[in-house]
Protein backbone atom coordinates (compact mmCIF):
# COMPACT_ATOMS: atom_id res chain seq x y z
CA UNK A 1 0.00 0.00 0.00
CA UNK A 2 1.40 3.40 -0.93
CA UNK A 3 1.75 5.62 2.09
CA UNK A 4 2.87 9.11 1.08
CA UNK A 5 3.56 10.18 4.63
CA UNK A 6 5.99 7.39 5.40
CA UNK A 7 7.64 7.65 1.98
CA UNK A 8 8.33 11.34 2.47
CA UNK A 9 9.56 10.58 5.93
CA UNK A 10 11.98 7.92 4.68
CA UNK A 11 13.03 10.14 1.80
CA UNK A 12 13.92 12.88 4.24
CA UNK A 13 16.01 10.46 6.26
CA UNK A 14 17.75 9.23 3.12
CA UNK A 15 18.06 12.65 1.51
CA UNK A 16 21.88 12.85 1.61
CA UNK A 17 22.29 9.34 0.33
CA UNK A 18 19.97 10.10 -2.59
CA UNK A 19 21.71 13.38 -3.33
CA UNK A 20 25.18 11.86 -3.25
CA UNK A 21 24.00 9.04 -5.45
CA UNK A 22 22.50 11.49 -7.88
CA UNK A 23 25.65 13.60 -7.82
CA UNK A 24 27.83 10.57 -8.51
CA UNK A 25 25.63 9.47 -11.39
CA UNK A 26 25.72 12.93 -12.93
CA UNK A 27 29.47 13.29 -12.39
CA UNK A 28 30.30 9.88 -13.88
CA UNK A 29 27.99 10.38 -16.83
CA UNK A 30 29.28 13.88 -17.51
CA UNK A 31 32.94 12.80 -17.35
CA UNK A 32 32.27 9.78 -19.54
CA UNK A 33 30.37 11.87 -22.08
CA UNK A 34 33.02 14.59 -22.20
CA UNK A 35 36.02 12.25 -22.51
CA UNK A 36 34.11 9.85 -24.72
CA UNK A 37 33.09 12.66 -27.05
CA UNK A 38 36.62 14.04 -27.33
CA UNK A 39 38.14 10.63 -28.02
CA UNK A 40 35.15 9.76 -30.21
CA UNK A 41 35.71 12.83 -32.38
CA UNK A 42 39.30 11.72 -32.92
CA UNK A 43 38.06 8.20 -33.64
CA UNK A 44 35.62 9.56 -36.21
CA UNK A 45 38.35 11.68 -37.81
CA UNK A 46 40.68 8.69 -38.01
CA UNK A 47 37.93 6.53 -39.52
CA UNK A 48 37.16 9.15 -42.16
CA UNK A 49 40.50 10.68 -43.06
CA UNK A 50 43.11 8.34 -41.57
CA UNK A 51 45.58 6.29 -43.61
CA UNK A 52 44.80 2.67 -44.26
CA UNK A 53 46.71 1.35 -41.24
CA UNK A 54 45.27 3.86 -38.79
CA UNK A 55 41.78 3.28 -40.14
CA UNK A 56 42.10 -0.46 -39.71
CA UNK A 57 43.39 -0.15 -36.14
CA UNK A 58 40.66 2.29 -35.11
CA UNK A 59 38.01 0.25 -36.89
CA UNK A 60 39.10 -2.81 -34.88
CA UNK A 61 38.83 -0.76 -31.68
CA UNK A 62 35.32 0.53 -32.34
CA UNK A 63 34.00 -2.80 -33.60
CA UNK A 64 35.45 -4.59 -30.59
CA UNK A 65 34.05 -2.11 -28.09
CA UNK A 66 30.67 -1.90 -29.76
CA UNK A 67 30.42 -5.66 -29.86
CA UNK A 68 31.09 -5.98 -26.14
CA UNK A 69 28.37 -5.63 -23.49
CA UNK A 70 28.92 -2.53 -21.37
CA UNK A 71 28.82 -4.67 -18.24
CA UNK A 72 31.82 -6.61 -19.52
CA UNK A 73 33.67 -3.35 -20.19
CA UNK A 74 32.88 -2.21 -16.66
CA UNK A 75 34.08 -5.44 -15.07
CA UNK A 76 37.16 -5.50 -17.29
CA UNK A 77 38.25 -1.98 -16.51
CA UNK A 78 37.94 -2.65 -12.80
CA UNK A 79 39.26 -6.20 -12.45
CA UNK A 80 41.51 -6.65 -15.49
CA UNK A 81 43.33 -3.35 -15.28
CA UNK A 82 44.57 -4.20 -11.80
CA UNK A 83 46.21 -7.39 -13.10
CA UNK A 84 48.45 -5.28 -15.32
CA UNK A 85 49.38 -3.02 -12.44
CA UNK A 86 46.93 -0.19 -13.04
CA UNK A 87 44.86 0.17 -9.90
CA UNK A 88 41.80 2.28 -10.45
CA UNK A 89 39.20 3.24 -7.91
CA UNK A 90 35.71 2.00 -8.79
CA UNK A 91 34.83 5.55 -9.78
CA UNK A 92 37.82 5.87 -12.13
CA UNK A 93 37.27 2.42 -13.60
CA UNK A 94 33.63 3.28 -14.18
CA UNK A 95 34.45 6.53 -15.98
CA UNK A 96 37.04 4.69 -18.09
CA UNK A 97 34.63 1.95 -19.12
CA UNK A 98 31.82 4.33 -20.00
CA UNK A 99 34.14 6.75 -21.80
CA UNK A 100 35.51 3.93 -23.94
CA UNK A 101 31.98 2.77 -24.69
CA UNK A 102 30.92 6.34 -25.46
CA UNK A 103 33.95 6.99 -27.71
CA UNK A 104 33.14 4.06 -29.97
CA UNK A 105 29.57 5.26 -30.44
CA UNK A 106 30.49 8.91 -30.89
CA UNK A 107 33.22 7.80 -33.31
CA UNK A 108 30.66 6.13 -35.53
CA UNK A 109 28.31 9.11 -35.32
CA UNK A 110 31.12 11.52 -36.22
CA UNK A 111 32.28 9.30 -39.08
CA UNK A 112 28.78 9.14 -40.49
CA UNK A 113 28.30 12.90 -40.23
CA UNK A 114 31.64 13.69 -41.82
CA UNK A 115 31.05 11.28 -44.67
CA UNK A 116 27.64 12.81 -45.32
CA UNK A 117 29.25 16.18 -46.07
CA UNK A 118 29.59 16.56 -49.85
CA UNK A 119 33.14 16.23 -51.17
CA UNK A 120 32.83 19.67 -52.73
CA UNK A 121 32.97 21.30 -49.29
CA UNK A 122 36.46 20.00 -48.67
CA UNK A 123 37.50 20.97 -52.20
CA UNK A 124 36.13 24.48 -51.90
CA UNK A 125 37.98 24.93 -48.61
CA UNK A 126 41.18 23.60 -50.16
CA UNK A 127 40.76 25.88 -53.16
CA UNK A 128 40.68 28.92 -50.88
CA UNK A 129 43.93 27.71 -49.36
CA UNK A 130 42.74 26.43 -45.98
CA UNK A 131 44.85 23.72 -44.37
CA UNK A 132 43.19 20.49 -43.26
CA UNK A 133 43.03 21.66 -39.65
CA UNK A 134 41.37 24.93 -40.66
CA UNK A 135 39.02 23.12 -43.01
CA UNK A 136 37.98 20.73 -40.26
CA UNK A 137 37.46 23.44 -37.65
CA UNK A 138 35.64 26.02 -39.76
CA UNK A 139 33.96 24.09 -42.54
CA UNK A 140 33.49 20.40 -41.73
CA UNK A 141 32.95 20.37 -37.96
CA UNK A 142 30.24 23.07 -37.88
CA UNK A 143 28.30 21.18 -40.52
CA UNK A 144 28.91 17.79 -38.92
CA UNK A 145 27.83 19.04 -35.49
CA UNK A 146 24.33 19.78 -36.71
CA UNK A 147 24.09 16.22 -38.00
CA UNK A 148 25.68 14.76 -34.89
CA UNK A 149 23.61 16.53 -32.28
CA UNK A 150 20.36 14.50 -32.29
CA UNK A 151 22.17 11.15 -32.22
CA UNK A 152 24.69 12.43 -29.74
CA UNK A 153 21.88 13.32 -27.35
CA UNK A 154 20.71 9.71 -27.55
CA UNK A 155 24.19 8.46 -26.79
CA UNK A 156 24.51 10.81 -23.83
CA UNK A 157 21.23 9.49 -22.44
CA UNK A 158 22.51 5.93 -22.98
CA UNK A 159 25.57 6.80 -20.90
CA UNK A 160 23.42 7.95 -18.00
CA UNK A 161 21.46 4.70 -18.13
CA UNK A 162 24.62 2.61 -18.50
CA UNK A 163 26.06 4.26 -15.40
CA UNK A 164 23.69 2.08 -13.34
CA UNK A 165 25.91 -0.89 -14.25
CA UNK A 166 28.67 0.61 -12.15
CA UNK A 167 26.78 -0.49 -9.06
CA UNK A 168 28.26 -3.97 -9.59
CA UNK A 169 31.80 -2.71 -8.98
CA UNK A 170 30.67 -0.76 -5.96
CA UNK A 171 30.36 2.77 -7.26
CA UNK A 172 27.86 4.50 -5.02
CA UNK A 173 25.79 5.95 -7.79
CA UNK A 174 22.07 6.53 -7.68
CA UNK A 175 20.99 2.92 -8.19
CA UNK A 176 23.30 1.44 -5.56
CA UNK A 177 22.33 4.13 -3.07
CA UNK A 178 18.68 3.43 -3.78
CA UNK A 179 19.18 -0.27 -3.18
CA UNK A 180 20.92 0.47 0.09
CA UNK A 181 18.04 2.70 1.15
CA UNK A 182 15.50 0.06 0.23
CA UNK A 183 17.38 -2.60 2.18
CA UNK A 184 16.85 -0.41 5.22
CA UNK A 185 13.22 0.63 4.84
CA UNK A 186 11.80 -1.98 2.41
CA UNK A 187 9.92 0.70 0.44
CA UNK A 188 11.07 -0.88 -2.79
CA UNK A 189 8.19 0.26 -4.99
CA UNK A 190 8.43 3.89 -3.87
CA UNK A 191 12.17 4.25 -4.03
CA UNK A 192 12.69 2.44 -7.33
CA UNK A 193 10.03 4.68 -8.82
CA UNK A 194 11.68 7.68 -7.32
CA UNK A 195 15.09 6.68 -8.70
CA UNK A 196 13.50 6.05 -12.09
CA UNK A 197 11.99 9.52 -12.00
CA UNK A 198 15.39 11.05 -11.24
CA UNK A 199 16.97 9.26 -14.21
CA UNK A 200 14.15 10.52 -16.34
CA UNK A 201 14.74 14.08 -15.17
CA UNK A 202 18.46 13.87 -16.04
CA UNK A 203 17.79 12.49 -19.51
CA UNK A 204 14.94 14.88 -20.14
CA UNK A 205 17.32 17.68 -19.23
CA UNK A 206 19.87 16.39 -21.74
CA UNK A 207 17.17 16.22 -24.39
CA UNK A 208 16.01 19.78 -23.70
CA UNK A 209 19.61 20.93 -23.86
CA UNK A 210 20.01 19.19 -27.23
CA UNK A 211 16.84 20.78 -28.58
CA UNK A 212 18.02 24.16 -27.36
CA UNK A 213 21.40 23.83 -29.09
CA UNK A 214 19.68 22.54 -32.24
CA UNK A 215 17.48 25.61 -32.34
CA UNK A 216 20.41 27.91 -31.66
CA UNK A 217 22.48 26.45 -34.49
CA UNK A 218 19.71 26.06 -37.04
CA UNK A 219 20.63 27.50 -40.42
CA UNK A 220 18.05 29.33 -42.47
CA UNK A 221 17.29 27.79 -45.83
CA UNK A 222 18.29 24.29 -44.78
CA UNK A 223 15.81 21.50 -44.23
CA UNK B 1 56.19 38.51 -72.64
CA UNK B 2 56.72 35.65 -70.20
CA UNK B 3 53.88 33.43 -69.08
CA UNK B 4 52.04 33.58 -65.79
CA UNK B 5 51.30 29.89 -65.98
CA UNK B 6 53.39 27.29 -67.69
CA UNK B 7 52.49 23.62 -67.95
CA UNK B 8 54.97 21.12 -69.33
CA UNK B 9 54.43 17.45 -70.05
CA UNK B 10 51.56 17.04 -67.60
CA UNK B 11 50.60 13.41 -67.04
CA UNK B 12 47.78 12.31 -64.78
CA UNK B 13 46.61 8.78 -64.07
CA UNK B 14 43.59 7.56 -62.11
CA UNK B 15 44.74 4.06 -61.25
CA UNK B 16 45.63 2.59 -64.61
CA UNK B 17 43.58 5.03 -66.67
CA UNK B 18 45.68 7.81 -68.10
CA UNK B 19 43.57 10.95 -68.23
CA UNK B 20 46.21 13.50 -69.18
CA UNK B 21 48.81 12.22 -71.59
CA UNK B 22 51.30 15.01 -71.78
CA UNK B 23 49.76 18.46 -71.80
CA UNK B 24 51.86 21.53 -72.60
CA UNK B 25 50.44 24.98 -72.48
CA UNK B 26 51.09 28.47 -71.23
CA UNK B 27 48.86 31.31 -70.14
CA UNK B 28 49.96 34.94 -70.22
CA UNK B 29 49.03 37.59 -67.70
CA UNK B 30 45.46 38.86 -68.26
CA UNK B 31 44.73 36.18 -70.81
CA UNK B 32 41.36 34.44 -70.87
CA UNK B 33 41.63 30.84 -71.99
CA UNK B 34 38.59 28.67 -72.58
CA UNK B 35 39.05 24.92 -72.41
CA UNK B 36 36.53 22.92 -74.40
CA UNK B 37 36.19 19.27 -75.29
CA UNK B 38 33.86 16.34 -74.84
CA UNK B 39 33.43 14.76 -71.40
CA UNK B 40 36.32 12.53 -70.45
CA UNK B 41 38.76 14.52 -72.52
CA UNK B 42 40.58 15.65 -69.38
CA UNK B 43 39.65 19.33 -69.36
CA UNK B 44 38.35 19.45 -65.79
CA UNK B 45 41.24 17.28 -64.60
CA UNK B 46 43.68 19.73 -66.18
CA UNK B 47 42.10 22.56 -64.24
CA UNK B 48 42.11 20.59 -60.99
CA UNK B 49 45.79 19.74 -61.32
CA UNK B 50 46.68 23.43 -61.46
CA UNK B 51 45.55 23.93 -57.86
CA UNK B 52 46.48 20.43 -56.70
CA UNK B 53 42.96 19.20 -56.14
CA UNK B 54 44.40 16.31 -58.13
CA UNK B 55 47.90 14.94 -57.75
CA UNK B 56 49.74 14.33 -60.99
CA UNK B 57 52.39 11.79 -61.83
CA UNK B 58 54.67 13.63 -64.22
CA UNK B 59 55.25 17.06 -65.61
CA UNK B 60 55.63 20.53 -64.20
CA UNK B 61 53.18 23.32 -63.48
CA UNK B 62 54.83 26.66 -62.85
CA UNK B 63 52.71 29.58 -61.68
CA UNK B 64 54.37 32.97 -61.51
CA UNK B 65 57.78 31.35 -61.20
CA UNK B 66 56.73 28.85 -58.51
CA UNK B 67 56.60 25.15 -59.18
CA UNK B 68 53.19 23.93 -58.02
CA UNK B 69 52.76 20.87 -55.84
CA UNK B 70 56.05 19.08 -56.38
CA UNK B 71 59.75 19.70 -56.04
CA UNK B 72 62.68 17.80 -57.40
CA UNK B 73 65.65 17.46 -55.10
CA UNK B 74 68.66 15.28 -55.93
CA UNK B 75 66.76 13.93 -58.89
CA UNK B 76 63.86 12.74 -56.72
CA UNK B 77 60.43 14.21 -57.34
CA UNK B 78 58.37 14.59 -54.22
CA UNK B 79 55.12 16.21 -53.21
CA UNK B 80 55.50 19.41 -51.28
CA UNK B 81 54.27 19.59 -47.68
CA UNK B 82 50.51 19.98 -47.14
CA UNK B 83 51.11 23.38 -45.65
CA UNK B 84 53.08 24.54 -48.67
CA UNK B 85 50.46 23.14 -51.04
CA UNK B 86 47.72 24.94 -49.09
CA UNK B 87 49.66 28.19 -49.50
CA UNK B 88 50.08 27.57 -53.22
CA UNK B 89 46.39 26.79 -53.66
CA UNK B 90 45.63 30.31 -52.49
CA UNK B 91 47.57 31.62 -55.50
CA UNK B 92 44.71 30.42 -57.66
CA UNK B 93 41.00 30.84 -57.14
CA UNK B 94 38.47 28.28 -58.24
CA UNK B 95 34.76 28.27 -58.94
CA UNK B 96 33.02 24.91 -59.15
CA UNK B 97 30.16 23.45 -61.11
CA UNK B 98 28.24 22.80 -57.89
CA UNK B 99 29.14 26.19 -56.31
CA UNK B 100 30.22 24.47 -53.07
CA UNK B 101 29.30 27.37 -50.83
CA UNK B 102 29.57 26.64 -47.13
CA UNK B 103 25.91 26.15 -46.18
CA UNK B 104 26.34 27.09 -42.51
CA UNK B 105 27.74 30.53 -43.34
CA UNK B 106 26.00 33.56 -44.84
CA UNK B 107 27.06 34.87 -48.23
CA UNK B 108 29.27 37.49 -46.58
CA UNK B 109 30.77 34.95 -44.16
CA UNK B 110 31.55 32.63 -47.07
CA UNK B 111 33.62 35.39 -48.63
CA UNK B 112 35.14 36.38 -45.28
CA UNK B 113 36.35 32.96 -44.15
CA UNK B 114 39.56 32.92 -46.19
CA UNK B 115 40.22 36.58 -45.50
CA UNK B 116 39.99 36.10 -41.75
CA UNK B 117 41.68 32.72 -41.44
CA UNK B 118 44.38 33.07 -44.09
CA UNK B 119 44.90 36.76 -44.72
CA UNK B 120 44.56 37.41 -40.99
CA UNK B 121 42.19 40.32 -41.47
CA UNK B 122 39.99 41.56 -38.66
CA UNK B 123 36.32 40.70 -39.07
CA UNK B 124 35.52 44.34 -39.85
CA UNK B 125 38.15 44.61 -42.55
CA UNK B 126 37.09 41.29 -44.03
CA UNK B 127 33.44 42.30 -43.94
CA UNK B 128 34.18 45.55 -45.76
CA UNK B 129 36.11 43.74 -48.46
CA UNK B 130 33.50 41.00 -48.72
CA UNK B 131 30.77 43.59 -49.17
CA UNK B 132 32.77 45.22 -51.93
CA UNK B 133 33.04 41.95 -53.83
CA UNK B 134 29.43 41.00 -53.21
CA UNK B 135 28.44 44.38 -54.54
CA UNK B 136 30.63 43.73 -57.53
CA UNK B 137 28.71 40.53 -58.35
CA UNK B 138 25.46 42.36 -57.67
CA UNK B 139 24.58 40.68 -54.38
CA UNK B 140 25.31 43.25 -51.69
CA UNK B 141 21.71 43.16 -50.51
CA UNK B 142 21.90 39.36 -50.14
CA UNK B 143 25.02 39.47 -47.95
CA UNK B 144 23.32 38.07 -44.86
CA UNK B 145 21.40 35.32 -46.61
CA UNK B 146 22.45 31.72 -46.28
CA UNK B 147 23.25 29.75 -49.45
CA UNK B 148 20.03 27.77 -49.03
CA UNK B 149 18.09 31.02 -49.45
CA UNK B 150 19.79 31.96 -52.72
CA UNK B 151 19.12 30.87 -56.29
CA UNK B 152 21.72 28.83 -58.14
CA UNK B 153 22.90 31.82 -60.11
CA UNK B 154 23.22 33.89 -56.94
CA UNK B 155 25.10 31.09 -55.19
CA UNK B 156 27.54 30.84 -58.07
CA UNK B 157 28.14 34.57 -57.99
CA UNK B 158 28.85 34.41 -54.26
CA UNK B 159 31.24 31.53 -54.93
CA UNK B 160 33.06 33.63 -57.51
CA UNK B 161 33.23 36.56 -55.08
CA UNK B 162 34.63 34.20 -52.44
CA UNK B 163 37.41 33.11 -54.79
CA UNK B 164 38.20 36.57 -56.16
CA UNK B 165 38.33 38.21 -52.73
CA UNK B 166 41.47 36.19 -52.02
CA UNK B 167 43.13 38.07 -54.89
CA UNK B 168 44.36 35.04 -56.79
CA UNK B 169 46.83 35.43 -59.62
CA UNK B 170 44.78 33.06 -61.72
CA UNK B 171 41.07 32.20 -61.66
CA UNK B 172 39.89 28.74 -62.60
CA UNK B 173 36.27 28.22 -63.61
CA UNK B 174 35.10 24.63 -63.79
CA UNK B 175 31.87 24.44 -65.79
CA UNK B 176 30.38 27.12 -63.58
CA UNK B 177 27.14 27.38 -65.55
CA UNK B 178 26.46 23.66 -66.15
CA UNK B 179 24.32 23.20 -63.05
CA UNK B 180 22.26 26.34 -63.63
CA UNK B 181 18.83 26.81 -65.12
CA UNK B 182 19.20 28.42 -68.54
CA UNK B 183 17.74 31.73 -67.41
CA UNK B 184 20.35 32.01 -64.65
CA UNK B 185 23.36 31.39 -66.87
CA UNK B 186 23.50 34.95 -68.15
CA UNK B 187 24.02 36.64 -64.78
CA UNK B 188 27.02 34.42 -64.03
CA UNK B 189 28.58 34.90 -67.43
CA UNK B 190 28.11 38.64 -67.03
CA UNK B 191 30.21 38.55 -63.85
CA UNK B 192 32.95 36.57 -65.58
CA UNK B 193 32.94 38.97 -68.49
CA UNK B 194 33.39 41.86 -66.07
CA UNK B 195 36.39 40.17 -64.49
CA UNK B 196 37.91 39.57 -67.90
CA UNK B 197 37.51 43.25 -68.68
CA UNK B 198 39.40 44.02 -65.46
CA UNK B 199 42.35 42.03 -66.69
CA UNK B 200 41.95 38.99 -64.46
CA UNK B 201 43.83 35.98 -65.83
CA UNK B 202 41.36 33.16 -66.24
CA UNK B 203 41.04 29.61 -67.44
CA UNK B 204 37.54 28.35 -67.91
CA UNK B 205 36.27 24.93 -68.70
CA UNK B 206 32.97 25.50 -70.41
CA UNK B 207 30.24 24.09 -72.58
CA UNK B 208 29.06 27.55 -73.53
CA UNK B 209 30.64 27.76 -76.96
CA UNK B 210 29.09 31.12 -77.68
CA UNK B 211 30.53 32.49 -74.46
CA UNK B 212 33.97 31.01 -75.13
CA UNK B 213 33.83 32.60 -78.54
CA UNK B 214 32.90 35.94 -77.08
CA UNK B 215 35.13 36.27 -74.06
CA UNK B 216 38.15 34.03 -74.57
CA UNK B 217 41.31 35.26 -76.21
CA UNK B 218 42.32 31.70 -76.87
CA UNK B 219 40.57 28.34 -76.92
CA UNK B 220 42.12 25.01 -76.04
CA UNK B 221 40.38 21.96 -77.40
CA UNK B 222 41.13 18.91 -75.25
CA UNK B 223 40.87 15.57 -76.94
CA UNK B 224 41.74 12.21 -75.38
CA UNK B 225 44.04 13.66 -72.72
CA UNK B 226 46.06 15.92 -74.98
CA UNK B 227 45.53 19.32 -76.53
CA UNK B 228 43.89 18.59 -79.85
CA UNK B 229 43.94 22.09 -81.17
CA UNK B 230 44.35 25.57 -79.81
CA UNK B 231 44.20 29.09 -81.04
CA UNK B 232 42.06 32.10 -81.67
CA UNK B 233 38.39 31.25 -81.07
CA UNK B 234 37.16 32.96 -84.19
CA UNK B 235 39.50 31.02 -86.43
CA UNK B 236 39.01 27.76 -84.55
CA UNK B 237 35.26 27.81 -84.55
CA UNK B 238 34.92 28.91 -88.14
CA UNK B 239 37.69 26.81 -89.62
CA UNK B 240 38.65 23.91 -87.36
CA UNK B 241 41.93 22.35 -88.44
CA UNK B 242 41.24 18.88 -87.11
CA UNK B 243 38.39 16.57 -87.92
CA UNK B 244 37.84 15.86 -84.21
CA UNK B 245 37.19 19.51 -83.43
CA UNK B 246 34.93 19.91 -86.43
CA UNK B 247 32.90 16.95 -85.18
CA UNK B 248 32.82 18.30 -81.64
CA UNK B 249 31.64 21.72 -82.74
CA UNK B 250 28.96 20.20 -84.91
CA UNK B 251 27.56 18.25 -81.96
CA UNK B 252 27.78 21.15 -79.53
CA UNK B 253 25.33 23.98 -79.27
CA UNK B 254 27.49 26.41 -81.20
CA UNK B 255 26.46 26.86 -84.79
Amino acid sequence: MFDLQSFLNELWIARWAVLFGLGTTVAISALAIVFGSIVGTLVGLALTYGGRFLRLAVRAYTDFVRGTPVLVLVLASYYVMSTVGINLTPFQAGVLALAVFCSSHVGEIVRGALQAIPKGQMEAAKAIGLTFRQTFLWVLLPQALRQILPTWVNTAAEMVKASTLLSVIGVSELLLRTQEIISRNFLSLEFYFFAGALYFVINFGIELFGKYVERKTAVAGQG
Amino acid sequence: MSSLLEIQGLHKRFGTTEVLKGVDCAVRQSEVVAIIGSSGSGKTTLLRCINMLEDFQAGRIVLDGEEIGYETRDGVRRRKSEKEIARQRALTGMAFQQFNLFPHLTAAENVMLGLVKLKRMSRDEARTLAMRWLDRVGLAERADHFPGQLSGGQQQRVAIARAIAMQPKLMLFDEVTSALDPELVGEVLQVIKGLAADGMTMMLVTHEMRFAHEVAGRVIFMNGGVIGEEGNPKKMFLAPQTERLAEFLKSSSFN
